[in-house]
């Protein structure tokens, strides 16, 4: 059977899939890619059913040897790609030979990569799901040098395209729509217009539970403590006296800050794409 | 009951109190709702993620709609946890409570507790009880690391750390139980409406 021996990591190399579902009020988060839109796209290039495992590269970095001919298909953070000391293209379909390297480097714009394989990557699933959910400490180990993923049978499906374009990344701004609350009422209506008319730089502390924002305070209307509640990613919270912090997908089920806004669906992938540095801005969906 | 929107992909029903909470969650486990894929219930709230394409406004008057009866007479099952009640806290506990040590191990394990719901970590149960005495609140300052099978109180519920992990609750004492163990179906022992009594040994 084909498989992806793993050779260099990258600061973060998961497995990831649609995420996990059905267990949330049990404690377990969905997890899953963080930029769907990405993962989905390297998914349909090389014609697997939505939902195969794939792996999650973070600033780029992997570096991986075909055990087997294998047809692959990068995504997401554009980043210079090789094959063999060769350049390659993001978004289209790779045939790799048996022996064959592929390497992605540091992408320029964005934060995370997407290598979806013909066949998807067939680890255990765990609760129905292959993805790594970073904060749980559930599904698979973190992949490291040496890892040696083993590779599905292909789909029936063939490929149709040889290349998909997937829309601009952001370079250094990007402008994500939010819908307030569910707790703006905690806030005063200072807070709610510096949120929206402000703007909020990622940290360096940002990885796949959430990213921690640098800006203009957010002043609360009421003290008290909030009864913990179940969050949802793209959230926006805020602790007491501390940074806000943009939830993704590994976020925890449920937290005691309230939540002033969330990022609406179609904007989270490029929540999940700002890399520390970027400048993000929040405009009122609708 | 108040609906607040949670994006476009999340509505946050907000009740009084933790036992509308559970009614709620009840309601929504007998007759699930089309278009809702998850459902989290805490401790005066129940979240419902939907499904894309789903109007969040529709399923807002579906839930208005639903039939409330008070949580369900018959438990969604029965543990019996056996606990050494040597815990870090135990003096606090009594200080805070006004009770004795023994009066707290008594207490504790006298009194039925019922799973309301999960959160922090997979498998952690906040668990409340019929024995207002036990209300306790968290430590001023968190540990670092909790070991696994802690069993801890905080904020008028009862808990078990799955695993090692920080904390904040106040520590009782330990279990060997394992709360969360993946290669039982399902994994968790303490879901929610599961009913808990606690056996000093």
């Amino acid at each position: 059977m084909a498989a992806l021996e793993v050779l260099e990591t990258g600061v973060l190399t998961t497995v990831q899939d649609a995420g996990r579902f059905g267990h949330a009020r049990y404690g377990v988060g969905r997890s899953g890619a963080a930029d769907t839109v990405s993962y989905a796209l390297a998914n349909r290039l090389v014609a697997n059913p939505p939902g195969a495992a794939a792996l999650e590269v973070t600033l780029g970095g992997l570096r991986l040897r075909a055990r087997g001919g294998v047809t692959v298909a990068v995504t997401g953070a554009p980043a210079p790609l090789h094959v063999d000391g060769r350049a390659a293209a993001m978004n289209s379909v790779l045939h790799l030979d048996d022996g064959s390297e592929l390497r992605m480097g540091t992408p320029e714009r964005g934060l995370r990569g997407y290598l979806a394989v013909r066949g998807g990557l067939d680890v255990p699933p765990v609760l129905g799901s292959r993805s790594t959910d970073t904060l749980a400490g559930l599904g698979p180990a973190r992949v490291a040098p040496g890892s040696v993923l083993a590779v599905g049978k292909p789909p029936p499906e063939l490929p149709v395209v040889d290349l998909a374009p997937d829309a601009a990344f952001p370079a250094e701004e990007a402008e994500l729509r939010v819908v307030l609350g569910p707790r703006d009422d905690w806030f005063t209506a200072e807070a709610v217009h510096t949120l929206l008319h402000s703007v909020y730089v990622v940290s360096d502390r940002a990885d796949r539970v959430g990213a921690r924002l640098l800006g203009p305070p957010l002043p609360r209307a009421r003290t008290g403590e909030l009864p913990s509640e179940g969050m949802v990613p793209g959230a926006l919270q805020v602790p007491h006296d501390g940074d806000p912090v943009l939830f993704l997908a590994d976020h925890p089920v449920t937290g005691g800050y309230p939540v002033i806004a969330v990022v609406v669906s179609a904007d989270l992938r490029w929540a999940a794409q700002a890399r520390p540095g970027t400048r993000l801005r929040f405009r009122r969906a609708g | 009951m108040r609906i607040l929107e949670c994006g476009d992909a999340g509505l946050l029903v907000e009740v009084g109190d933790l036992d509308e909470a559970m009614t709620v969650h009840a309601a929504l486990t007998a007759e699930p709702l089309p278009g809702v894929e998850e459902v989290v219930p805490a401790a005066r709230t129940v979240l419902l993620r939907l499904a894309p394409g789903h109007d969040p406004a529709r399923i807002a008057a579906a839930v208005r709609e639903l039939p409330l009866r008070p949580a369900a007479a018959r438990p969604a099952g029965e543990v019996e946890i056996p606990v050494r009640y040597d815990g870090a806290d135990l003096s606090d506990i009594a200080a805070a409570t006004g009770l004795s040590e023994a009066e707290v191990v008594a207490a504790h394990s006298a009194a039925t507790w019922t799973v309301a719901f999960c959160g922090f970590a997979p498998g952690f149960g906040y668990l409340v009880g019929d024995d207002p005495r036990l209300h306790v609140p968290r430590r001023a300052e968190s540990r670092t690391r909790v070991p696994a099978g802690s069993v801890a109180l905080a904020g008028g519920f009862t808990g078990i750390y799955p695993r090692s992990s920080p904390g904040g609750w106040q520590l009782l004492g330990r279990t060997d139980t394992a709360v969360w163990d993946l290669h039982r179906d399902p994994p968790g022992l303490l879901r929610p409406g599961v009913r808990v009594r606690f056996v000093p040994v």
